[in-house]
């Protein structure tokens, strides 16, 4: 935190969404294809093509809006923001302008420095995604138009944050819900997550606002950081040298760490909004909300105090286990199965999870389906097996994809638990070891565990435990 | 052979009873075509080996007894529908070589009708005219007289049908597109209500404003064009999904008590004194026909002019962007980069009319500008339309003029756009209100020229508009006559 | 004057058109003349009316979410004035 000036932070977040189509008309949005090759007269921008509203994008505008408290507004239009660039077809973008379907909104963010805190959101619209250009040729570009009309939200928030790890900390909060929400699959290498950032700077105690620099070209979040710390501290210089911030867009060379200016497109800003004729009005009703607002998931952040107030879990398992949705969902099904959220947590965080990340799968891709670790977990608290045994059966379960019962059943791991032949192997360890044995004798209880360490050897981990020390205890008293 | 005279209804019935083929029948109109087209300029592009093609397939369904509404019947239309694998240039340079790689929904519609599309009309840039001068090729003439004008923007799907080169074409209507060359070319035209067929795949103008419309030798004729062109079209949003009624039933229900009225605004002293007779003795004829004819008000005429041409020249200024020489159309490589391209090819490709309407319409949305001239055009819209409502409580028609004078002489008006925009008053008002509209023949000024006559009629009400001009046509003559070329 | 040549030569900018120094005069004059003549819709007062997007009153077009077959690259590409390797070329861009 510098001492002198105080910064603000606002941020524009472009979020792509996961509907099979485009925005206005029935090609496809599949990432990846040959140049052109997804594109039909109405994205091409032919004359006397037509858009036409994707359904699917409403009720997805609606989903994020009420996951960020946003009013629903019943009445909405699409504009027309009029400027001329290759990878803009019709020379216009079709977006919305006054009237939004979003309004009003805000989520909640931690960090370690401040604490808690609500960031407003100012709106979410809908809009058309551009074409793609691609300068690989030394006087020419190229346009890919097959991401023309793919369609986007615009996160709009209000300049409530004042460091670069609120700024990361509230991007990391939306592209959780918006992941969680399954309307955007949250990839930003290809650019499915994109941010804008409007950084000034104020000394403390002034209200109103500095003049702002608008960050472009975002697509990571370590970038994201690094170009607001270096904005802020080109600002500080700016101003310290007697100068004036001027209003600018730059451009982040996440190579060099540094921004320049994109002068380029400064010239002659006048978006010319109007009501785009060709679409109607929108108009949703307080049913549609309400359906919408049915079908929602459990957010993140209340999953990750409902897994602490009502699971009893620590903060820490919480937040691990709430991240993600695919997690949470395992989880939850798990627990579903096996009422003990703790013994869960433990295991999905620790057997699952480490591996899972040591074979780089999702867990989408686990081999072992919530049913089957329950399956062990339950032979556990049956004492079929122990919990060490357990580990070995987790291991066959993965490998093999078959029941705990049949792992214990084909690899003969069955607990014993028949005091005979416990006590048997209890009388075979006493007598292997007349040294430990005076020592105990002699006070030195701490051996019990070498004791019940060697008759579960012995079992070849298959003693029952709690017999084996309750023998043991008796036999060397 | 000659098939002038015929009427569509006559050719189908010719079709069905194999007295002729539709090759025959799209030969003899290509040959029309031919001979005539040096005099009248009236087709931008002759489709001959598509027609033929067309009118062999249509002579299979017909011997199969499968006929549809328009199978074998040639047609046209104007050159701002997309027409697959066929030019469409919109009468502008910019897309002189532009070839669609997709079909307009009406054309969809009269392919599947059976209809043989012999060819592309001419007309203003863009639909941006009144009068057909401003065309890339050249104005098409009036076939009653080769020094005047035939209206515009749809020149040429009016002289098309006035000269007997087509039975029928479709044209578009903004302002009065469909209805003043219709007007001056001595033929019907109809501008449906707005939403009543589909505007996709036809080169968007003012797209709050334009309506497709077909243009005809007589009301029946019109009534089965619209016919198989009307209705709901999920790729046009703005279209309306109401039910289509068979136009061609009831044509003959007459006007006997119905309430026609006659808006005072529209009978203003400038009105060339001719056109003052026709339309009198048409209200004359009405009144014997049995209807009840009031006078009635609509107050806001007046400003229709200016709200207008500030909406309809807004949303041009936006719907030309995308002719920016990328994707399509004709580029003009600038040295000097990106910008200079763009403004290259814009200023070689568009014509004067088109380049003065987006930098008007840029201007009228621009920064500073908005509240004072679209959003209030836009209120004085809403000002226009509520005249309507009321007016349509008291009568079931409107019966105006067309258009202030007959077809003027070629370049009387081209150094004046704002007198040029002033002769659409009485067209305007209904492109505005959303309203459907149409132009039939009432007569013919001292020098021979046509004259046409106006009714409005309520949204979506055209069959009760049809059976009135139905009625007129029957009780005079004016479509019969024909200019001798 | 409603309208300078300074005003027309920004608005030919917005528009991507360039107007020969020649026609500046006559198009400032032209466009002059409208706006004067639009200028008569200020003797109306409407302050309570709402603007009129659309010609009919409606709401709520829509699309279900369904792939339909695009229409091949060569088909997009069919009318580009320059294109190479399946892209449309544009003179460069310089960001």
């Amino acid at each position: 935190m510098n001492s002198r000036y105080e910064v603000v932070i606002g941020l524009e977040v472009h979020v792509q969404l996961t509907t099979k189509t485009k925005i206005f008309c029935g090609c496809s949005t599949e990432f990846g294809q040959s140049p052109n090759s997804q594109t039909c007269p109405v994205c091409l921008g032919l004359p006397g093509a037509l858009p036409v509203l994707n359904q699917q994008v409403v009720e997805n505008a609606i989903k994020a809006g009420l996951a960020t408290n946003c009013q629903i507004a019943p009445h909405s239009i699409f504009a027309r923001k009029n400027y001329f660039y290759p990878d803009l077809p019709k020379g216009y973008q079709i977006s919305q302008f006054e009237l939004p379907i979003c309004e009003h909104g805000w989520i909640d963010i931690e960090t370690a420095e401040l604490g808690k805190k609500r960031v407003g959101i100012t709106r979410i619209h809908m809009e058309e995604d551009a074409g793609k250009l691609l300068h690989n040729e030394v006087d020419s570009s190229a346009v890919d138009l097959n991401r023309a009309c793919t369609p986007l939200l615009e996160v709009v928030s209000e300049p409530d944050m004042r460091s670069s790890d609120e700024a990361i900390a509230y991007l990391r909060q939306l592209h959780q819900i918006v992941v969680y929400l399954g309307i955007c699959n949250g990839n930003l290498d290809e650019g499915s997550f994109r941010c804008d950032a409007n950084v000034s700077i104020r000394p403390w105690g002034q209200t109103e606002l500095g003049t702002r620099a608008e960050l472009k070209n975002l697509n990571s979040f370590r970038f994201i950081k690094q170009a607001i710390e270096y904005e802020v501290e080109r600002q500080i210089d700016v101003i310290e040298d007697g100068d004036e911030v001027v209003q600018e867009t730059r451009l982040f060379d996440p190579d060099r760490g540094v921004s320049r200016s994109m002068r380029s497109k400064e010239e002659a800003h006048d978006y010319r909004y109007f009501p785009d004729p060709d679409l109607l009005p929108l108009q949703v009703s307080a049913d549609w909300v309400t359906r919408v607002r049915d079908s929602l998931p459990e957010l993140p952040l209340v999953k990750l105090q409902r897994y602490q107030d009502e699971m009893g879990l620590p903060a820490y398992d919480a937040g691990v286990l709430s991240a993600e949705r695919p997690v949470a969902e395992y989880f939850e099904g798990l627990v579903a199965l096996y009422n003990n959220p703790k013994v869960c947590s433990n295991w999905v965080m620790g057997e699952i999870l480490g591996a899972l990340k040591d074979k780089n799968l999702g867990i989408e891709d686990c081999p072992v389906s919530p049913e089957l670790l329950a399956g062990i977990l339950q032979r556990i608290d049956d004492k079929t097996i122990s919990g060490k045994i357990a580990k070995t059966v987790f291991e066959e379960v993965w490998q093999s994809g078959k029941s705990a019962d049949q792992v214990i059943e084909d690899k003969g791991l069955k607990q014993v638990s028949d005091s005979g032949a416990i006590e048997a192997i209890v009388d075979e360890v006493i007598a292997a070891n007349p040294g430990p044995v005076a020592e105990y004798r002699g006070g030195k209880e701490k051996l019990m565990g070498f004791f019940v360490g060697q008759v579960m050897k012995a079992s070849k981990g298959k003693a029952n435990p709690g017999m084996a020390n309750q023998l043991l205890k008796q036999k060397l008293s | 052979m000659k098939f002038q005279n015929l009427t569509i209804q006559e050719m189908r019935q010719k079709l069905i009873s194999a007295e002729l083929t539709s090759v025959e029948l799209t030969r003899a109109c290509l040959e029309r075509i031919k001979a005539t087209d040096d005099r009248l300029n009236a087709f931008i592009t002759i489709c001959e080996k598509e027609a033929l093609t067309a009118a062999a397939a249509a002579d299979q369904q017909l011997a199969a007894g499968n006929g549809a509404l328009l199978t074998g019947i040639p047609v046209a239309v104007k050159d701002i529908f997309n027409t697959l694998d066929v030019r469409t240039t919109c009468g502008s340079k910019i897309l002189n070589d532009y070839v669609s790689p997709y079909d307009a929904t009406t054309i969809t519609k009269l392919r599947e009708l059976g209809a043989v599309i012999v060819g592309k009309l001419n007309m203003d840039e863009f639909a941006m005219g009144s009068s057909g001068e401003n065309s890339a090729v050249g104005v098409a003439y009036n076939p009653w007289d080769p020094q005047r004008v035939p209206g515009g923007s749809s020149s040429g799907s009016a002289a098309a049908v006035a000269a007997g080169q087509v039975v029928a074409t479709l044209g578009t209507d903004t302002g009065g597109s469909v209805r003043q060359p219709a007007s001056h070319c001595g033929v019907v035209g109809l501008k449906p209500t707005y939403g009543r067929v589909s505007r996709y795949g036809v080169v968007a103008f003012a797209s709050s404003l334009d309506q497709v419309g077909p243009v005809a030798g007589n009301v029946e004729d019109c009534a089965l064009m619209l016919s198989a062109v009307a209705g709901y079209d999920p790729a046009d949003s703005t279209s309306v999904d109401c039910p289509v009624p068979d136009y061609l039933e009831n044509l003959t229900a007459g006007v006997a008590g119905k309430k026609i009225g006659l808006p005072k605004e529209y009978f203003i002293d400038g009105l060339d004194p001719d056109i003052k007779t026709a339309v009198n003795a048409a209200i004359e004829t009405y009144r014997q026909l049995g209807a009840e004819i009031v006078e009635v008000s609509l107050p806001h005429t007046d400003y229709s002019v200016a709200s207008y041409y500030l909406i309809a020249m807004a949303e041009a200024s936006s719907n030309l962007a995308r002719y920016d020489g990328v994707r399509f159309g004709r580029r003009q490589d600038g040295n000097k980069g990106l910008i200079e391209m763009y403004q290259q090819t814009r200023s070689a490709g568009f014509g004067d009319e088109v380049k003065r309407r987006i930098m008007m319409g840029t201007y009228a949305l621009s920064s500073g500008y908005y509240d004072a001239y679209y959003l209030k055009a836009q209120k004085v819209r809403t000002l226009i339309r509520q005249d309507f409502h009321a007016v349509f409580e008291q009568v079931d028609l409107l019966l105006t003029p067309v258009a202030p004078t007959p077809a003027f002489k070629i370049g009387a008006m081209t150094d004046d756009p704002l007198q040029m925009y002033l002769s659409d008053i009485f067209t305007i008002p209904t492109n505005l209100a959303g309203t459907c509209a149409m132009s039939i023949p009432c007569g013919f000024s001292g020098e021979g020229l046509p004259i046409g006559l106006q009714l409005i009629g309520q949204p979506f009400a055209e069959a009760e508009m049809l059976q009135a001009a139905y009625a007129f046509e029957q009780a005079t003559d004016w479509n019969k006559r024909v200019p001798e070329l | 004057m409603k309208i300078s040549q300074k005003d027309v030569e920004h608005v030919a900018r917005l528009a991507r058109l360039t107007i020969a120094a020649e026609e500046l005069e006559t198009l400032t004059g032209q466009m002059d003349a409208i706006l004067g003549y639009v200028d008569k819709l200020n003797e109306l007062d409407t302050e309570a009316i709402e603007p009129m997007a659309h010609a009919v009153p409606m709401a709520n077009a829509f699309r279900a979410d369904e792939v339909k077959p695009a229409m091949g690259i060569e088909r997009a590409l069919q009318n580009a004035p320059v294109s190479g390797d399946e892209c449309f070329t544009v003179p460069k861009v310089i960001e």
